[in-house]
């Protein structure tokens, strides 16, 4: 039972990365319209997209993460 | 064995997603691991060593003028890591280079390797990530402080903040200085652990006779992004080690 | 056992948990063997591929700038020696027409004495027939009075007279002058 449980907690857990998923998305949406207002900005700014894009990415892992212990390690 | 979840729900399915990831001894029976045993992780990071040596050295052994293809990644790969640290952390992080550069050969060299079918993935293991992660937090700290003394806390007192919110500002900077290595070791271990295991979940799939092709489609998809996924943390990871350098060589925000 | 149930699953996590990444068992030996490979790659690296490579990308930099150098001067050069060749034209034209000029003066120099020459020559020519015309109408002048004296003498003495051959010769000249 209260390995089921874990299960399910994984489950929600795994949910984060999917919010993970809509942050990346939206960084890159933003970067995309602001690339395209001003293109010759857009090149010098690719580090900062993918550092945006990694610390936003770094939490849906954690969740998942979260989720994998729950299976795994619980 | 405890990797196997339970497969007589799902129609006799058994997934070993976390399979791949076992360290085992190279030579000799399995199981007693210790310190100094050769094991398949070992095996992967000569790899990943050799084939930077390889691309690197070997590459550029002709140092011709034209470059041939070898010396032409070789030096794309110097200009890259090069730029990068020159761009972030300005001249005098340029005699960090070697180091930084070091960090990045492995980490992609170990991606790539762990692409291979089979293959074992030491960049998916928290150890190793770990390792790399405090490497990068003792030489910022360290850096920091004998560059710039006490002026280095000056990195924690956010100056440009109204003065009524700056401790507040200060504890939040100092726990997130210190979260860094987790964030910097679990994001790379974790996405590189993360493609691979959902391959393997795809591959369990295959055993369904009506559901392999899709399977397949799956798996190649999949494994067409975690080429771009073992490049661009390899990317992350070193751009990450040039903004907490760059904090260490300037602090003043 | 491939079909644990979790409860024998948290027992059995207990010794080796189900992610292999978290067996703390194994992390002293990937640890170590990581550092190896960091300290043979940060070796390799400083020691032989990074400077060799850096020393590349200088070597063809400097190449590049050389060359461009070069072609520089080698287009002032070629600048300079147009504008030697534009001047050595021109100097050879102004001196070609020096020489046109000087053999055009050379030739009316030359016609001019020959012309004087020449015009001496006729005039001396002339003087001299006209000399030899002279002398022939004084030759016939001196004939014309003796054939007059004589027909003068003969009249005379046809008219019956005697006549003084000195008075005759007085007469002849002064008519033939009048």
């Amino acid at each position: 039972m209260e390995g089921q449980l874990a299960h399910i907690g994984a489950g929600i857990a795994g949910l984060g990365t999917g919010i993970a998923a809509l942050g990346v998305g939206n960084v890159a949406a933003n970067f995309l319209s602001g690339a395209l207002r001003n293109p010759s900005a857009a090149a010098s700014q690719t580090a900062t997209l993918f550092i945006g894009i990694a610390f936003a990415e770094a939490l849906g892992i954690f969740s998942f993460l979260v989720a994998l212990l729950l299976m795994f390690a619980v | 064995m405890a990797t196997t979840t339970e497969g007589a729900e799902t129609g006799g399915l058994e997934f070993h997603p976390m399979d791949q990831f076992i360290v085992s001894p190279l030579f000799g029976e399995s199981g007693s691991v210790a310190w100094y045993t050769i094991t398949n992780a070992t095996f992967w990071m000569a790899l990943a060593v050799l084939a930077t040596f390889a691309l690197l050295v070997l590459g550029s052994a002709r140092r011709s003028v034209v470059p041939g293809r070898m010396q032409s990644v070789a030096e794309l790969a110097y200009g890259f890591i090069h730029k990068m640290v020159e761009d972030i952390c300005g001249k005098e992080g340029l005699k960090f280079f070697p180091y930084i550069m070091t960090l990045f050969m492995f980490i992609v060299m170990a991606n790539f390797l762990g692409l291979i079918p089979t293959a074992f993935t030491p960049t998916s293991h928290f150890s190793v990530t770990v390792v790399l992660a405090l490497a990068v937090f003792i030489t910022v700290t360290v850096v920091g402080f004998v560059k710039n003394g006490a002026a280095f806390l000056s990195l924690f007192w956010v100056s440009s903040a109204p003065l009524a919110l700056r401790p507040v500002l200060a504890i939040i900077e100092l726990i997130s200085y210190f979260v860094r290595p987790v964030s910097h070791s679990i994001r790379l271990a974790g996405n590189v652990m993360a493609g691979h295991a959902v391959i393997k979940v795809f591959a369990g799939f295959a055993a369904i006779a009506v559901i392999s092709p899709v399977s397949v489609v799956a798996i190649t998809a999949m494994y067409g992004l975690e080429v771009l996924v073992a490049f661009i943390q390899a990317y992350v990871f070193t751009i990450l080690t040039c903004v907490y350098l760059k904090d260490a060589l300037h602090p003043a925000h | 056992m491939a079909t644990v149930t979790t409860s024998d699953g948290l027992a059995e996590a207990a010794s080796t948990p189900g992610m292999p990444q978290l067996n703390f068992d194994h992390w002293g030996n990937q640890i170590f063997w990581l550092i190896l490979a960091l300290i043979a790659t940060y070796l390799i690296l400083s020691r032989v591929a990074l400077p060799r490579i850096g020393a590349v990308l200088a070597e063809r930099q400097g190449t590049i700038t050389n060359d461009i150098a070069a072609a520089e001067d080698l287009k002032v050069k070629a600048k300079e020696a147009e504008a030697a060749y534009d001047k050595a034209l021109i100097d050879a034209r102004a001196e070609a027409q020096q020489i046109v000029a000087q053999a055009k003066a050379n030739m009316q120099a030359d016609l001019d004495a020959e012309m004087a020459k020449a015009d001496a020559e006729i005039a001396a020519q002339v003087a001299e027939s006209e000399k030899a015309i002279a002398e022939i109408r004084a030759g016939a002048m001196e004939n014309v009075q003796a054939v007059a004296k004589d027909t003068a003498e003969a009249l005379v003495a046809a008219l019956g007279g005697t006549a003084d051959a000195t008075t005759v010769d007085a007469a002849v000249d002064a008519r033939m002058k009048g």
